[in-house]
C-alpha cells in the first residue's frame, strides 16, 4: 500500500510530510530539553552602569548566593553571555556601548532591567543625561523594581525570566 | 620606578609598536569607566583615563529641588557610603539655614557614619580581591559586609540607601535594644576582618603582585592633591576626623594608620586597618552616646538661607575627603551644589602610577586607589 | 518580594509608554530662556565682624599686605578664607599663597554662573597637607570671567588663566569646568571634553540658562 502511495514522482514530497511530522513529534521534548539547558546555566555579562551593581554584587555573595539559581556569577567574555542585567542608569554616554554590547552577543540573548533608573529613569527623571528608561535602546524581558531592588527581588527577577525562558519557543533560534 | 619608563622602553620609532588598547566599559576590570591604555609589548606607556559613564547630573538636578528634597538623590554617588556622601551636604545646609543638632543625634550620626565606612571598605575588598584572581577575598568580605548592612537596616529600615542624615539631625532614633546588638555584632565583624591578614594581606601570591607597584611618593601624593587611603599609604598623616573634627569627633579617641610605602600593598592595606579603628570608634561612641533625648530638630518647611551665603564643608568618607560646596541665595533651593568627591581627586594620580607599569598590573593599582566611578561621574 | 507578579503585566505598558516618552525628551534640552533667579549680590559689601579669628586673619593679613587692593577679602571664618581676585592677578595670588604660606594642593574647582553680572565664578578651594598648622583651613580663591550669552565654548571671552603649572592638581577640575560652564582655561594643556558624552553640542550644562526638561 505504500508502494501505491510513494510513487517517484510524489517521493519527495512524502519526505517533506515525513519529516514535518517528525519535527511535530519530538518538537515539543526537543524545544523543552534546550530551554532547560538554557535557564540553568544563563551567564550575565559583566557591564556595570551605576550603582545598582552594588546591590547585583550582593546577589551573589555567599548570603544570596544567585548561582544556585543558575545566574552564573562569571567574568567570561562577551561571547559567551546570554543574559544583559541593566544594573540601574543609562547615560547618554554609556546607551551607545550598551547597545553595542547587545549587539555583539549571540543569540538567545535576554535582558533584566534592574532599578527604578533602568526602568523609567527613577530619581533622575529630569537630569539632562540619563535616558527615560531602557527599553528604547534594548528589548527589555524582565523589570525589576527598586532603587535599588534588593537581592531578593533581583533574584525573583532571575526566576521570572526562568519561567519566561521554559514558556518561550526554542526553535526559534535553534 | 613610577614615572621613568623602564629601559628598553625609549626606542626611536617606538610608533610602530605602540598599541592601544580599550579597557572598559564592559570589561571585568574597569568598573563604570573606560581607560585607554597604549602598551609597548607588556609595558604601559600611556593612560587615558575616561569618566563620565554614569554623569548623571546631580548638580544641576540639586538646583531645582529644595534642601531637604535635595537629600535622597545627592547620596546616590556612593549608595554603599550613603551617609557619609550625605554628611558634608548635611554639615553645610545646618550651618546655611542656622540650625542646631542635639547631641545625641550627632552620636548617631557618627555611629551610621562609622557603620557605612566599613559597609563601602568591604564592598571594595570584595571587588578588589575578585580583580586579582582571590575568589575567598571575594566572598568573605562580601558575606561578612552583610552582618553590618544588618545593623543599618535596623536602624534606618534600608539595606543600602539610608537618606538617614537630614538637617538638624538624624531622621530617626535609634530601635530599641540597637546598643547591645550593634556591640555583639561589631565585636563579631572585628574578629572576622583580623581574620583577613591570614588569607589576603599575609598571602605571599598577593604581596608578590601588589608590592612595589605604582609607587606613589609622598611628593607625588601631596602634588596631584590624593586624598584618603591613598593619601595616607604615601606617608602623609592626614585625616579630617582628626585634623578638622566634625560633629563629636573631637571626643572620640582616633588613631590615623600611616604607611610609607605607597604601592598598591600599602593602599589596599590601609583601608582595613581603618576598619579595625572604625570598630573601635563605633565602641567609644556607643559608650559615650547619651542614652535618651531628641535626635532631631523640627525644621520649618522649606527652610530657606539668609540672603547670598556660601560654605565649603568637608568630612572624611570612605574614600578620603569629601567636600561639599553650597552657594545659597536665600531661597528654598541651593544656587549651587558642588560635591568635591575623593574618587575624582584621586583619579588624576592614575596615569602618572600606571605608566612605565606592566598591563597586568593594571587592576590592581587601578582598585587600589579606592575608586567609585559613580561617585567621580556624579 | 514586591517584585513578584505585577511585573509581568506591566511590561507592554511601560514600553509603550516609555516609547513616547523617550522621542519626546530627544528635543528637550533648548535653551529655554529662563527668568533667572533673583540675584545673589555679585560682590556684596562685607560688614566686618567683630571679633575675626586670629590665625585666619593672619593669613588674609600677609595676602593683602603682598596685593594690596587687587585683592578683596570676602569672608575671614572659622577655618575658611575666601579671597576675590581678579583674573589678570589669579595666577600670582596662587603662586604667592603656594610658595610663602605653603598651600600645596587643590581641592576642588567649582563653578557658579551669575547671569545677572554676566560673569561666571570659578571658585578654588585650596588646602595643605604639609604644613600640620593649616590642615583645619580651606583657603577659597575666587576669580570671575565674563560670561557670554551665545557661548561657544572655547572660542569665546570666557578664558581664564590656568593654574595647573601653579597646582598640578587642578587638571581634571578643570577639564569639568570647561565642559559644565565653558569656561577655557588658557594654558591648560589638555582642554579635552571629560565627563559629558562626546556628542553633546548643547549648552554647557550647568549654565543657569540650560534648563532641564520639565522644570
Ligand atoms: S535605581 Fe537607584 S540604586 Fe539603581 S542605579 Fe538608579 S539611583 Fe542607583
Amino acid at each position: 500500500m505504500i508502494k501505491d502511495l510513494v510513487t517517484p514522482e510524489n517521493a519527495n514530497v512524502f519526505v517533506g510530510k515525513l519529516g514535518d511530522i517528525l519535527e511535530k513529534a519530538i518538537d515539543k521534548p526537543l524545544g523543552y530539553a534546550i530551554n532547560w539547558g538554557r535557564i540553568w546555566s544563563l551567564w550575565p555579562v559583566h557591564i556595570e552602569t551605576a550603582c545598582c551593581s552594588v546591590e547585583f554584587g550582593a546577589a551573589s555573595s555567599p548570603r544570596y548566593d544567585v548561582e544556585r539559581f543558575g545566574i552564573i556569577e562569571a567574568f567570561g567574555s562577551l561571547r559567551q553571555c546570554d543574559l544583559v542585567v541593566v544594573q540601574g542608569t543609562i547615560t547618554r554616554k554609556m546607551a551607545p556601548r550598551l547597545r553595542l554590547v547587545y549587539d555583539q552577543m549571540p543569540e538567545p540573548k535576554y535582558v533584566i532591567a534592574m532599578g527604578a533608573c533602568a526602568i523609567t529613569g527613577g530619581l533622575y527623571f529630569d537630569s539632562y543625561n540619563v535616558l527615560p528608561g531602557i527599553d528604547g535602546v534594548i528589548p527589555v524581558d524582565v523589570y525589576v523594581p527598586g532603587c535599588p531592588p534588593r537581592p531578593e527581588t533581583l533574584i525573583q527577577g532571575c526566576m521570572l525570566l526562568q519561567e519566561k525562558i521554559k514558556r518561550m519557543k526554542a526553535r526559534k533560534f535553534v | 620606578m613610577t614615572n621613568e619608563l623602564p629601559p628598553g622602553l625609549a626606542l626611536q620609532k617606538v610608533d610602530e609598536r605602540i598599541m592601544t588598547l580599550n579597557v572598559g566599559p564592559q570589561h571585568p576590570g574597569s568598573g563604570h569607566m573606560r581607560i585607554i591604555v597604549q602598551i609597548d609589548g607588556d609595558y604601559i606607556v600611556a593612560c587615558d583615563p575616561d569618566p563620565g559613564y554614569v554623569h548623571r547630573g546631580e548638580e544641576k538636578m540639586a538646583e531645582y529641588r529644595n534642601y531637604i528634597t535635595n537629600i535622597p538623590h545627592l547620596e546616590r554617588p556612593v549608595i554603599h557610603d550613603s551617609c557619609n556622601v550625605l554628611y558634608p551636604y548635611v554639615l553645610g545646609a545646618e550651618e546655611l539655614l542656622g540650625i542646631e543638632v542635639p547631641e545625641r543625634a550627632k552620636y548617631v550620626r557618627v555611629i551610621a557614619s562609622e557603620l557605612n565606612r566599613c559597609i563601602y571598605i568591604m564592598y571594595w575588598l570584595a571587588i578588589y580581591g575578585i580583580f586579582l584572581g582571590h575568589s575567598t577575598m571575594f566572598m568573605w568580605p562580601a558575606g561578612d559586609r552583610e552582618l553590618l548592612i544588618d545593623l543599618m537596616e535596623k536602624m534606618t529600615g534600608a539595606r543600602v540607601t539610608h537618606a538617614h542624615f537630614v538637617p538638624g539631625g538624624v531622621r530617626n532614633d535609634l530601635p530599641p535594644n540597637f546598643e547591645d546588638v550593634c556591640l555583639r555584632q561589631v565585636n563579631y565583624f572585628e574578629k572576622r576582618i583580623k581574620e583577613y591578614a591570614a588569607v589576603f594581606y599575609d598571602n605571599p601570591i598577593l604581596i608578590a603582585r601588589t608590592q612595589d607597584t605604582g609607587v606613589l611618593s609622598r611628593q607625588d601624593a601631596i602634588r596631584y592633591g590624593t586624598t584618603g587611603s591613598v593619601l595616607r599609604a604615601s606617608g602623609v598623616d592626614y585625616d579630617l576626623r582628626k585634623k578638622e573634627p566634625y560633629d563629636v569627633y573631637d571626643e572620640l579617641d582616633i588613631h590615623t594608620n600611616v604607611m610609607k610605602e605607597g604601592d598598591s600593598y600599602a593602599r589596599s592595606r590601609i583601608p582595613w586597618l581603618d576598619m579595625i579603628e572604625s570598630c573601635n570608634i563605633i565602641r567609644q561612641a556607643l559608650q559615650k552616646m547619651p542614652k535618651s533625648g531628641s535626635v532631631r530638630t523640627k525644621l520649618k518647611p522649606n527652610p530657606k538661607g539668609k540672603g547670598l551665603d556660601s560654605v565649603y564643608k568637608r568630612v572624611e568618607s570612605g574614600r578620603g575627603s569629601l567636600g561639599c560646596y553650597i552657594v545659597s541665595d536665600g531661597k528654598p533651593e541651593p544656587y549651587r551644589v558642588k560635591l568635591s568627591v575623593p574618587s575624582f581627586r584621586n583619579l588624576i594620580a592614575l596615569p602618572n602610577l600606571l605608566r612605565g607599569e606592566k598591563l597586568g598590573n593594571m587592576p590592581s593599582v587601578y582598585w587600589s586607589l579606592n575608586y567609585w566611578p559613580v561617585e567621580a561621574d556624579r | 518580594m514586591h517584585a513578584a507578579s505585577g511585573e509581568d503585566q506591566e511590561d507592554e505598558g511601560q514600553e509603550v509608554c516609555m516609547m513616547s516618552s523617550d522621542t519626546a525628551t530627544t528635543a528637550e534640552k533648548k535653551p529655554v530662556a529662563k527668568a533667572p533667579p533673583p540675584k545673589p549680590a555679585a560682590k556684596k559689601p562685607e560688614p566686618e565682624p567683630v571679633e575675626l579669628p586670629v590665625f585666619e586673619k593672619g593669613i588674609s593679613d600677609k595676602i593683602v599686605e603682598k596685593f594690596g587692593d587687587k585683592i578683596e577679602v570676602a569672608f575671614v571664618k572659622e577655618d575658611r578664607v575666601r579671597i576675590n581676585v581678579g583674573k589678570e592677578d589669579v595666577h600670582d595670588v596662587a603662586e604667592f599663597v603656594r610658595d610663602e604660606l605653603s598651600y600645596d594642593h587643590v581641592e576642588s574647582v567649582s563653578g557658579v554662573d551669575y547671569p545677572q553680572d554676566n560673569e561666571i565664578e570659578v571658585v578654588y578651594h585650596i588646602g595643605s597637607y604639609s604644613d600640620s598648622s593649616l590642615a583645619r583651613q580651606v583657603l577659597v580663591l575666587a576669580t570671575r570671567a565674563q560670561r557670554e550669552t551665545n557661548p561657544i565654548p572655547g572660542n569665546d571671552a570666557t578664558k581664564l588663566p590656568t593654574l595647573r603649572d601653579v597646582f598640578y592638581s587642578v587638571e581634571f577640575h578643570e577639564r569639568e569646568i570647561f565642559e559644565m560652564f565653558g569656561v577655557f582655561f588658557e594654558g591648560h594643556p589638555d582642554n579635552r571634553r571629560l565627563l559629558l558624552p562626546e556628542d553633546w553640542a548643547d549648552l554647557p550644562p550647568l549654565r543657569k540658562d540650560f534648563a532641564i526638561k520639565g522644570r
